[in-house]
């Protein structure tokens, strides 16, 4: 099974994104949605990165996806299975792959999002099988 | 302006590959002196740089009095590896401009030998607003490019022996380049008996980490002319940016699929006119995703391109990377564009290595990717000729 080895370091929070990390500490992965072009982005920031509007809203995201495609780094000290997971609200966000057996992790496969503690910051998403 | 009003006169490449007890600064002065060296000028004829990140201090301005240029004209671009092709493109511009009549370019990196290892020469990637969601998944950059490739496998049928064979073929040239860190002929089976890294990308898939740098001066064609060097002229170039679009990811093609249409249509040719190519290669993938995105295969086809030795010179169809390029002669500072336009030099001035130079060689490109062709990243191509 693969899980975290060593805790991975905290992120940097900036202003814009206070809600997408005080959400992952509440266990839900949030989202930015510009109202304007109805369309879902990542990274956060205060507008559209589709058509510039600066009328934006966060949403809790489904937390469900895809595995849009992944690698195995059996050295890396936290992650073993960096990946990219297509949400169902449809952008691609990087992350990595956890609880799993890294052999059998496949381009197309159901995820879902998780948590993983880090050090002394806000816990990282990242996906498990579905 | 037309970029074609510009000369590439003089070219360097340091042969050292740890730099114990070298400068960053002083690298970047031997590279220069050894361009202009190579030109017939010297450091007073230059009245144009152009550097990346990679030169210390405030770049242009540190490195012009450190080196005692007098300058009217400065250009600090970065692209990452592929900044040095952009430059060629910009001092050629500056140049058909008349806003400088020598353009000196450097790049230089000591980060082997001062142990610091901090990833790309000279970036500093605190504040960048994507590190905090990207960063903590990843291992460096053959995490990145491994993600690129798996899906390459999984949207074209790409192999691992298709990747191996663009390891073998760059080894195949650097046997015959004595600066090159790595000279030993590997096959196909000795790629795939190396370690992953990322998968699908092994050791052998990985291009080397050195010191080192290189130099590239640039002139009006009326300089050119009075100078003994053989004459290479900028006949068009590209350059384009791609970034993850606020999510809509698609990690099929790369920005040089912009910068190489660009390039070729500035040119006046196709990529069937090509004798020899410079292609970036970070990593086996990043050179069969480029030979698709430049037209010189059809989108998917490039591990079917490259595989039973097309690479090699001599023998295959499509000449590359005839000094080992950065799987086995050098990448300074992880760097790799500079280099890509001094041996495409070489090759149209016949002064390539004779058991890689390529026959008549009248047309060449070098082609850079600065970034990560998984995240941000921007593409150079340069369609140089001899003349
Ligand atoms: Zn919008």
């Amino acid at each position: 099974m693969t899980a975290a080895v060593q805790l991975p370091s905290a992120p940097e929070i900036w202003p814009e994104a206070v809600p997408y990390w005080q959400g992952a500490a509440d266990g839900v992965l949030m989202l930015m949605r510009c109202l304007a072009c109805e369309e879902h982005y990542v990274h956060p920031r205060p507008f559209c990165p589709h058509c510039g509007s600066n009328r934006t809203e966060w949403r809790e995201a489904q937390g469900s996806g895809t595995i849009y495609t992944f690698t195995i780094t059996e050295r890396a000290p936290v992650f073993k299975v960096p990946a990219m997971v297509e949400l169902a609200e449809g952008p691609i966000m990087m992350t990595a792959i956890v609880d799993c057996e890294p052999a059998e992790v496949k381009i197309g496969q159901p995820v879902m999002v998780s948590f993983c503690p880090t050090d002394g910051g806000a816990p990282l998403p990242v996906f498990r099988p579905a | 302006m037309y970029p074609g009003d510009a000369h590439i006169v003089g070219i360097y490449e340091h042969p050292v590959r740890k730099a114990e007890g070298i400068s960053l600064a002083q690298l970047h002065a031997d590279v220069a002196r050894g361009a202009l060296e190579d030109a017939g000028l010297s450091v007073s004829d230059v009245d144009g740089y152009f550097c990346g990140a990679d030169a210390p201090g405030i770049g242009a301005l540190t490195m012009a009095q450190y080196m005692g240029l007098r300058l009217r004209y400065t250009d600090s671009t970065e692209t990452g590896g592929s900044s040095y092709i952009g430059h060629v493109h910009h001092a050629a511009l500056a140049i058909a401009a008349g806003k400088c009549n020598v353009a000196l370019i450097t790049c230089a990196d000591n980060q082997v030998a001062s142990r610091k290892f901090i990833g790309l020469g000279g970036v500093d990637w605190r504040g960048a607003p994507e590190q905090p969601f990207e960063d903590g998944y990843l291992m460096g950059p053959p995490a990145l490019y491994g993600m690129v490739a798996q899906r390459h496998m999984y949207e074209f049928g790409t192999t691992s022996e298709q990747l191996a064979w663009v390891k073998v073929a760059a080894s195949h040239h650097a046997q015959h380049n004595p600066n090159a860190l790595l000279r030993n002929v590997v096959t196909v089976d000795e790629v795939l008996a190396s370690p992953y890294v990322a998968a699908p990308l092994r050791r052998l898939d990985c291009c080397v980490m050195s010191d080192g740098g290189g130099a590239i001066v640039l002139a009006r064609p009326e300089i050119a002319s009075s100078l003994a060097r053989p004459k290479v002229r900028l006949r068009g170039a590209g350059e384009a940016v791609k970034h993850n679009a606020g999510g809509k990811v698609d990690l099929s093609y790369s920005a040089g699929r912009q910068s190489g249409t660009a390039a070729f249509a500035e040119a006046g040719i196709t990529p069937a006119d090509i004798r020899y190519v410079s292609l970036y290669d970070s990593f086996t993938i990043t050179v069969i995703m480029q030979l698709e995105d430049l037209g010189f295969c059809a989108k998917g086809e490039g591990g079917r391109f490259v595989a039973d030795g097309n690479l090699i010179s001599g023998s295959g169809r499509l000449p590359f990377n005839t000094d080992g390029g950065g799987l086995c002669n050098n990448h300074p500072g992880n760097r790799g564009g500079i280099t890509k336009v001094l041996e495409a030099v070489r090759q149209l001035r016949g002064e390539a290595h004779p058991a890689v130079q390529v026959a008549d060689c009248s047309l060449a490109l070098a082609h850079g990717t600065g970034g990560s062709l998984a995240g941000y990243h921007g593409s150079a191509t340069a369609i140089l000729e001899r003349v």
